[in-house]
């Protein structure tokens, strides 16, 4: 199976390592927002794209470009992804494409799922939420990255 | 030496300037800082615009304590390198974050009881001494990944697709 696995600099990224042992068996391939992150995963492929939140719709089409053209290049079999924004989209082009795609809200959302989490919910194969009051029969509770 | 980071994108310059303005109290202990698109002029502190993962893991490592926005790769960080760790949540009504799911990280954290919590400016001081006089010590220690449960439904759901 080769994975995407996917989620924009800082704490989503950090969130997305812990589970590194869920598909490291995997042929994978990461993708982030800033260039530096591939330190932390210097055996695998890498790939960077400009970052953007809801707030710039300019550079939210840029990088959908980015993602659209890289699931082109990669055509993963399992995308996934701990957000925020370029996460929700490859969810979105990937489900579309074919690809198995998994959402994995931050446990920063401790009171509701984040927005991006709720449109994830649409498209994504699964959900889950990091929180046990969060878990719906749609949104999967499996524990945390903390444990 | 205390590291203080705000994350890597929007400025949080309330901390900045309480922690730069606490510095000369802090006898003996300098103050690195990560101050990400900060405008407050920094007197005290050596500061740096972004950290790169390899020279922020080495700054982590060597601080005494971290203070830091109620974001989860500062959280998280802590946690993993066993650093006590004392964090004030960005607010929407200061401009800080588009809405207040720092403080709901923040709360969450506390009542773990794996962080210190500044709500305020204010209390920024009392927690700092607090943490400075008891020991130093981390307050939860982490595995080296998430859950075996999130891990294994993970994998299991991959594999399910081969």
């Amino acid at each position: 199976m080769r994975v995407l696995a996917i989620a924009s600099a800082g704490g989503h990224w950090v969130q997305l390592l812990r589970l590194l042992p869920a598909f490291e068996e995997n042929e994978i391939v990461f993708v982030s927002t800033h260039k530096s992150f591939s330190q932390t995963v210097k055996n695998c492929p890498f790939y960077v794209i400009p970052d953007a939140n809801r707030w710039n719709k300019l550079k939210l089409l840029k990088v959908c470009f980015c993602v659209l053209g890289l699931l082109y290049i990669i055509k993963p079999d399992v995308i996934i992804t701990t957000g925020a924004a370029p996460g929700l989209m490859a969810v979105i082009a990937g489900r579309l494409l074919g690809a198995k795609t998994i959402w994995i809200d931050s446990i920063a959302n401790v009171e509701k799922l984040s927005l991006s989490g709720r449109i994830a919910l649409l498209f994504a194969n699964r959900t889950y939420t990091q929180w046990p009051d969060l878990a719906t029969s749609k949104i999967k509770y499996k524990g945390s990255v903390i444990g | 030496m205390i590291f203080l980071t705000t994350g890597t994108q929007e400025p949080f310059d309330r901390l900045v300037k309480a922690m730069d303005d606490l510095c000369p109290m802090l006898k003996g202990k300098n103050i690195v800082a990560q101050v990400a698109n900060s405008a407050y002029k920094v007197r005290h502190m050596e500061t740096y615009n972004f950290l790169e993962p390899e020279d922020f893991n080495r700054l982590f490592q060597d601080a005494e304590l971290i203070v830091g926005h109620a974001g989860m790769g500062t959280i998280i960080s802590a946690l993993m390198n066993e650093k006590p760790l004392l964090i004030m949540p960005r607010l929407s009504r200061y401009g800080e974050h588009r809405n207040d799911h720092q403080l709901a990280t923040a709360k969450a954290f506390d009542r773990l009881k794996y962080v210190r919590v500044a709500y305020e400016v204010k209390d920024l001081n009392l927690q700092l001494e607090h943490m400075i006089k008891g020991n130093l010590r981390s307050m939860h220690q982490l595995k080296n990944y998430a859950s075996d449960e999130l891990i294994n439904s993970v994998r299991h759901y991959i594999h399910s697709l081969i």
